[in-house]
């Protein structure tokens, strides 16, 4: 009984932290968005091109984003865990630098790669005589979040690889598969599990990375640049509430999806 | 699938492999496995036996020193696993976790493009011979490990490959299990009339399973043979100990005799004195089922020793004595149901013709 109370008084915490950076927060948003939007809010966002299309191409990024990482990544992390040279722990510690940065820097970044005075600007003014630039446009942002998202991937693609059974791979040989064959047969399902859910995280920080998409989208609309302009340039607070509010459950049905699906092949990998 | 394949001879010739650190993991071998043969390869972990399987079934390649390989006529010195036709079957079994025990075994069927009633045809035939109808849609993670083998095993042969290959296949199943599918494997190999090659460190299990036995010693062969030949005429030393037990004397031949260095005295056979030089200092070995005991009171008598200790073994008692030499015991097993308490003198006899000269 003594021990039940104890527990009790310990759980505490969490639920006040849970309740007042969480729960609260969200019936606010929730009222918000419907008493001060009249209830039309999210109608809104759903017919008006704008917000729709904010939506639409937040998603669109982020879902080609986590693809074209999880290719990169799994190609990258597999080489690096099958293959010894000369320099592969700087290699990895580089690979994994972006982790450290925060999303503002990451803009600068992609503005120095291809921004009115970057690298492909020069390149394109010494070969063509014409800036190439792409830093404030769809294509930065993709690289920016690109940029990112690997990092991510290749740690825990690595982490599985290391525990793939050779022998597997020996035996779909023995038995005549193609090394394409046991890469779609063998090593691909074992990877699965680390590949959903790193390609999940990967998915949801894009959906909601604000720092990069600050410095960068100036003229794309990405949902929490939109849910920003509302609220301090606006100050339409239903429709800020409303937008954050589907961000959130666009990303909390991805994360909830992936977490199932990880876990159900975890455990058909017994 | 139970008719006798074509099975091939394979044959290592000057075979010689270095690892990328330097460490030559077999050294210039030569080897014929007659075609259908069981060949074992029996030796301690590192003395190269998994290294001979990995280069046989085209894993490993061989130091480029003019060494080949060929399976019959055909030269597959240069070509991977996957152009050999070798079936192969892990320790950990290797089974693919994310397919059925059916996905398992027409794998390699399935990776070849073999039209579809072809392999269900085959797949009911092995799921039939190797009594896994039941398990034909369970995981293989529900599986015991025997099941597991037997999977393994029915993967390995679906595709009728010329060799199969099998690396420590049982080492992972509990003692009564292994004794009984060793014997299922056996049957299995000789009904396929294919050529195996069979790795184990198990010395019974190699005597069992094998038509022929490779005793391999850091990277070479100490001796090939079979079971009878390497138990009871072993080259050198190491062979003499890897395979069962065995007592070693060693002395002076005086007189006919063997005199140890204790001054006990042991008779040469006829054979064993032709060999050798008088005063030559000479080792003989002898197994321990070869020596009979006779309790005594004194120890008056040419070949005597004490019990130090004796333990029950159920079909033997093994009674290990002292003082026989000056250094080392003397191991004995007794198959009568006699008694030999610690302090026991006693005295050993054997045929001469059991002791067994070593060599190196």
């Amino acid at each position: 009984m003594k021990n039940t109370r104890i527990s009790l008084f310990l759980v505490l915490p969490a639920i006040i932290i849970s309740f007042a950076f969480f729960l609260l927060p969200i019936v606010q948003l929730f009222k918000v968005s419907v008493v001060e939007g009249n209830g039309i809010s999210y109608w809104n966002i759903l017919t008006q091109p704008m917000y729709l299309k904010s939506l639409l191409s937040t998603v669109g990024l982020s879902t080609f984003v986590t693809f074209v990482s999880l290719v990169i990544a799994t190609i990258t992390g597999l080489f690096l865990t099958r293959y010894e040279f000369w320099g592969k722990q700087v290699l990895i510690a580089m690979l994994s630098f972006p982790l450290a940065f925060p999303g503002v820097v990451i803009g600068f970044f992609v503005i120095m790669l291809a921004g009115r005075q970057g690298l492909f600007a020069q390149i394109g003014l010494a070969l063509v005589g014409e800036r190439w630039m792409f830093a404030y446009s769809m294509a930065g942002l993709f690289l920016g979040y690109l940029y990112f998202s690997i990092p991510r991937v290749v740690l825990t693609v690595m982490g599985a690889a290391e525990k793939l059974d050779q022998n597997l791979i020996e035996a779909g040989r023995s038995l005549g598969a193609s090394r394409w064959q046991i890469f779609c047969d063998v090593t691909v399902p074992t990877l699965r599990p680390g590949l959903i859910s790193s390609g999940s995280i990967c998915f949801a920080t894009s959906m909601g990375a604000f720092g990069t998409a600050f410095t960068l989208a100036t003229n794309i609309n990405v949902l929490p640049m939109t849910i920003y302009t509302e609220f301090t340039l606006n100050a339409n607070f239903a429709m800020a509430a409303a937008l954050s509010l589907i961000l959130g459950l666009v990303t909390w049905v991805c994360l909830g999806i992936a977490k199932r699906q990880g876990a159900a092949s975890v455990g058909m990998g017994g | 699938m139970t008719d006798k394949t074509n099975s091939v001879e394979i044959t290592l010739k000057n075979i010689t492999k270095t690892f990328s650190d330097g460490t030559l993991a077999l050294k210039p071998t030569d080897l014929t496995i007659k075609a259908e043969e069981i060949l074992v390869l029996l030796g301690p972990s590192g003395c190269g036996k998994t290294t001979t399987l990995r280069l046989i079934a085209g894993l490993e390649f061989a130091d480029s020193n003019g060494g080949s390989i060929n399976f019959g006529d055909k030269n597959v010195t240069e070509l991977p696993i996957e152009k050999r036709k070798v079936g192969m079957v892990f320790q950990s079994y290797a089974l693919f976790p994310n397919m059925n025990v059916s996905e398992n075994i027409v794998y390699g069927l399935k990776v070849r493009g073999i039209d579809t009633a072809v392999i269900d045809h085959k797949l009911a035939e092995m799921l039939k011979m190797f009594d896994l109808e039941k398990y034909a849609k369970r995981g293989v993670h529900q599986l015991s490990g025997g099941q597991r083998q037997r999977v393994a095993l029915a993967r390995a042969i679906i595709t009728e490959p010329d060799v199969l290959l099998l690396d420590e296949p049982l080492s992972a199943l509990d003692a009564l299990l292994k004794a009984r599918l060793r014997g299922d494997i056996r049957t299995l190999l000789k009904s396929l009339g294919i050529t195996a090659v069979y790795v184990t460190h198990d010395q019974e299990e190699a005597m069992a399973m094998g038509d022929r036995i490779a005793v391999l010693d850091h990277g070479e062969i100490a001796q090939i043979g079979s079971a009878k030949e390497i138990y009871l005429q072993p080259k050198n030393a190491f062979v003499a100990d890897f395979i069962g037990q065995m007592n070693r004397f060693e002395g002076n031949v005086i007189d006919a005799q063997l005199v140890l260095n204790t001054g006990k005295k042991i008779p040469l056979s006829s054979e064993a004195l032709a060999s050798s030089n008088a005063n030559e200092t000479l080792s003989m070995m002898l197994r321990p089922e070869d020596i009979r005991l006779t309790k005594v009171t004194d120890e008056q008598h040419a070949l005597t020793g004490i019990v130090s200790s004796s333990v029950f073994l159920g079909d033997r008692t093994r009674v290990t004595l002292e003082k026989v030499q000056k250094e080392g015991k003397v191991i004995v097993d007794c198959f009568q149901r006699i008694e030999y308490p610690s302090g026991q003198i006693v005295a050993l006899s054997f045929e001469s013709k059991h002791l067994i000269p070593l060599q190196g």
